[in-house]
Formats: structure tokens, sequence, C-alpha cells
């Protein structure tokens, strides 16, 4: 047998292997064995690669002790970085981790690129045009994702705003696009130097492009990134001829638009508005008056109500998971569950740093899938719940939202926590939220204010009710 | 037997990238939010694949400037796929559904 067909085979399997794992992963029942799948098709696909071996080009071939030799070291290295990295991460800093390896992965994509125009390995307008296209979306994502993995990292604090720097992107855009078609037109033969400038100004457009955009619409970014990578590992698959690499990166390229268009959409943004324009910029007038005050109240007095209340609805926010408090609230509700008391998860599509973390990090305490709801799902319960409680969360629980056209999260959808009958608000201070608005929600009547550190807060409400069941002995 | 490797030019590499981006996208459609990040991250995982293209490339450089950049593209495409996995299988490994205990 060949080792052409066992590569085709194996590049056949991977792709199934791809796609039915992706498939498993998009229900919370199958969704683990999905990437367990997925992962034996990338396991088949490279055991299969080395192969190639076998079969090198005429001019490769006095290489190809070395090459290997590097190949080993570098898919050494590569893995086990990756590897201890993804086990140690926190699950907090998850979105700027997979920024990370997304980046890496448009690297790759643009290191292809980068060999088949230096090496003049590519003929054909098509299969010049992929490559091309390939590199600089690959080189684009690969520095706009260190950009903004570096932002949530917060190793880069600053945004970038100059006036006129939409012209100046545009422009050095405009270049790289320019200079890419001159590479298609003249056949690829062009001066190293010129693929080198396509190169460099690819990355440095990543980063200016990625510079400008606030913290709040990085995962956007991030999704977008995921879907440029996905596009420029398809089109280097044509380039060479490999139907694993066309197929899924393609499928990547779609779902991740797709993906990002729902982010997007569920933050109340357009994929237009996160690129080009600022976030917040215009907002600063948006503070209307606000009537009543903030009135504080004890963690345990809170807690007491809530044991006593026949429904509570809990609305976290990435605060929670900045104070590491989801193991601490999820025994609470443990304990309120234990009284009878039924409790349920509001999620907001944005809570969190991207749509679907805060679930992740609930998980990660042990609270099951099947007391965590959407928003949709669950806003029209507010009304029937006796208690609401907001911990780490802010500007998705807005009423702002709904009725202020000033504000800069007007529109936003939000939690109807204020349709609850009490509700309770965990907080360290009365500063504002992420994007700098005042809340009013803080301020009404059936509102009150619990001030703390989140975890201290929730050991306090387990004491309260721990208390009260010991003391009925 | 001799067994010529497919050769995918013109209308059939289109057909293929037509076919896979409505799957991508008919699998996403019908995702619940909650498995957004988790999704994001598998997808991730996925264009990990990319390694293999840059093995190939790596395997048949020919100088040392391909050397070097076929060398870079490996390490990160295993930096891609590896840590891809890891998170994915991390996170997802805690969605689980309440113990049998129903109220």
């Amino acid at each position: 047998m060949s080792a052409a067909l066992i590569i085709d085979a194996a590049y056949f399997a991977a792709a199934f292997l791809f796609i039915y794992g992706l498939k498993r992963m998009s229900s919370p029942v199958t969704a683990r064995s999905g990437i367990v799948v997925a992962g034996w098709g990338m396991v088949v696909a490279v055991l299969a690669s080395f192969l190639y071996t076998l079969d090198v080009s005429e001019a490769a071939r006095p290489h190809l002790t070395t090459n290997m030799v590097l190949a080993a070291i570098a898919l050494v290295l590569g893995l086990g970085w990756a590897w201890w990295s993804g086990k140690k991460v926190e699950m907090t800093a998850m979105p700027q981790m997979v920024a990370l390896y997304n980046g890496m992965g448009g690297g790759a994509a643009g290191a292809i690129a980068a060999i088949e125009l230096f090496g003049h390995k590519t003929h054909g307008s098509i299969g010049l045009t992929l490559a091309v296209l390939g590199g600089l979306i690959g080189s684009v994502s690969l520095s706009g994702s260190l950009i903004a993995w570096a932002k949530l990292d917060g190793r880069i604090n600053k945004t970038l705003r100059i006036s006129g720097l939409q012209a100046i992107n545009g422009l050095l855009l405009l270049v790289t696009v320019g200079l890419g078609a001159l590479m298609v037109a003249k056949h690829g033969d062009v001066t190293m130097a010129v693929i080198a400038v396509f190169f460099i100004l690819a990355l440095v457009y990543g980063v200016m492009m990625t510079m400008p955009i606030g913290g709040a619409d990085m995962p956007v970014v991030i999704s977008l990134y995921n879907a440029f990578t996905g596009l420029a590992v398809g089109f280097e698959g044509y380039v060479l001829n490999n139907p694993a690499l066309m197929i899924a990166g393609m499928v990547v390229g779609s779902a991740g638009t797709l993906l990002t268009l729902l982010m997007a959409k569920a933050m109340n943004r357009s994929v237009k508005n996160v690129l080009f324009s600022n976030f917040g910029a215009a907002g600063d007038d948006g503070d209307a008056e606000i009537e009543g005050s903030m009135k504080p109240v004890d963690a345990g007095d809170a807690a007491i109500n809530m044991r006593y209340a026949s429904k509570v609805i809990i609305a976290p926010g990435y605060g929670l998971a900045v104070a590491q408090a989801q193991h601490k609230l999820y025994e609470f509700v443990k304990l309120l569950e234990e009284a009878d008391v039924e409790v349920k998860f509001a999620i907001h599509p944005v809570a969190g740093r991207m749509p679907g973390h805060m679930n992740v990090l609930l998980a990660e305490a042990g609270v099951p899938y099947d007391i965590i709801f959407d928003m949709e799902d669950i806003n029209n319960e507010f009304k029937e719940a006796d208690v609401a409680i907001v911990i780490g969360a802010n500007d998705t629980v807005n009423p702002a939202a709904r009725t202020n056209k000033s504000s800069p999260i007007y529109g936003m959808p939000i939690l109807n926590v204020d349709q609850a009958k009490q509700v309770y608000v965990v907080k360290r201070g009365q500063g504002k939220g992420y994007s700098g608005v005042e809340n009013e929600l803080f301020f009404r009547d059936n509102t009150n204010m619990v001030y703390g550190d989140a975890q201290k807060v929730m050991v306090a409400m387990i004491q309260a009710v721990k208390s009260l069941e010991g003391g009925g002995h | 037997m001799e067994y010529a490797t497919t050769v995918l030019t013109g209308f059939v590499a289109l057909y293929i990238f037509m076919l896979a981006a409505f799957t991508g996208y008919e699998i996403i459609g019908r995702v619940p939010s909650i498995l957004h990040t988790p999704l994001m991250s598998g997808s991730n995982f996925v264009h990990g694949i990319v390694v293999v293209g840059a093995l190939w490339a790596l395997l048949n450089a020919s100088s040392t400037l391909e050397q070097a950049i076929g060398f870079f593209g490996v390490l990160l495409g295993a930096g891609n796929a590896a840590g891809g996995y890891v998170v994915t299988e991390r996170m997802l490994e805690m969605f689980k559904p309440s113990d049998k205990k129903k109220g």
C-alpha cells in the first residue's frame, strides 16, 4: 500500500472526526466526548504526516535528516509548552489563553505562506492568491491575537486612541494588499525584500487594528481572529493540496464567523462598531440624575432572608470569579436548597469575559448546568422571585440600558433583576461598572447593598444560615 | 497497485470550501450560549491541524531560511493544537448535570 493512500485515508478520517467532534461539542451532554473525538482526529492526521518523510521533493532530499530533527524538536517544544501552560492556566484567564493559542495557529499558517512564497513553490494565480491571502490573514491573526492576549492579561493597559488612526490603518492595509497583488501579478517572481515587507506590514496591521479596541470588546475580537485563523488555514490547505486543512480551516472559518456575530449580538455591539469605534468614548454624558440612595444591609441578614424565601435567583458577574467566590457561593446555594428554597442562576450572555465564560466558571465550582439558565429563558421569572442577588455584576443588570438613550449601554438586553421583590447587590465598593456607567438599580427602593469582598460575604452568609440551623436544636 | 494523491483544484476545491463552510455554520447555529466559550476554544483546537501543513513545509524545506520559518511554523502549530485541546478538555470536563436528587 502506498504512503500517499494512507495519508489521504488518514486525512479523510481526521476531517470526519473533527466535524463529528464539533457536532458533539454543541450539546452540554455530549460535549466532553466531542473534544476527545476531535483529538483523535488530530492524532491520526499528525501520525500520518510522518509518512511525508518517504516522499519529499528533490531539492529537500539532502536536508531531510536536518529537517526531521528540526521537526521533532519543534513538535516536542510546541506540544510540551502548550500542554504545560494549558494545564496550569486559571479558568478566569481562559479567554486570553485561547487568544494566544489561536494566534499561534495564525502564525503557523503565515509561516506556510512564507515558505511557499520565499521558495517560489506555488504556481498559478489561484494558488498564489490564496497563499498571499492566507499569509496576510494568518499574520494579522498572529499579531492581533498577541495584543488581545496582552490586553486581557493586563500586560497592556493603554488603549491607543490617535485621531486619524483609521486613515493610517486603511492606508497600511491598502499598501499590504497592494504588495500581495503585486506578487500574484508577477507570478511570485518578486524580490525577497518585497515578500518580507509584505509580512512585516501584515503583522503591524494586526497590532494597529487591535490596539484601539477596549477590553470589554476583546472577546468578539478573539472570536473574529479565531475565524481568521480558520480561513488562513483553509487557504494554505489549498496551496498544499491538503484536504484536512481545507475542510478543518473552512469549517472553523465559517463557524467562527457565526460565533463572532452571535457574541457581538449578545453584547449589543456590531462587529463593525467593535472594530472601528471606541467603546464608551461618547458615553460620559450618560449619567442622568438618579434619585434615592444606596441602602447597605448586613450579609447575615440578607442570608437569613434568602433562607426563608421560596425562590431565589442569582445573577453572577465577572466580579464573582475575580474574588474566587464561586465555590463558597455554591456551598451557600446547597444550604438554601436543603432548606427547600428554589435557587436558579441567571446568566447574561456577556457575564464573565465572553459568552459562556461564566458557565465555565460556575461549572468549575461544581454547579450543575441544569440550574443555570440563559437570560432569555429566565428573564420572565424574576417577577416571581422573592430575592434576586447580584454578585459582581453591574452593567448587565443596569435598568438604564432599557430607558436612558444617552447611556453607552442603551439597548443592551439586561437581566430583569429589578422585578424581584427584593434585590441584594454584593459589591466591593461604590464604584461604577466596566463601562463606567452609574447603576440606578442600586438606588431603587427594593435594592439593598451588601458591601464587601464577594468571598468574605459568601462566608458570612454561610455562617449566618448554619448558625440558624444550629440554633434550632 | 499505484495510487496517486487526489489533486484538489478548481471546482473540486470550491465544492469542498462551500460544503465545509455550511457545515461549520450549521454546527454552531444551534448551540446554546453556555457552550460558546468552550466551542470557540474547540474550534480553535481544530484549526491546529495547520501543524500538519507546517510539518510538510518543514520536511520539504531546501534552504536555511525555509528551515527556520518551517521550524517556527511547526512550533506554533503544535502549540495551537496541544494548547487548544488541553483548555477545551478542561472546560468541558466540568460540565455536569445535577446529582440524582431532584426536588
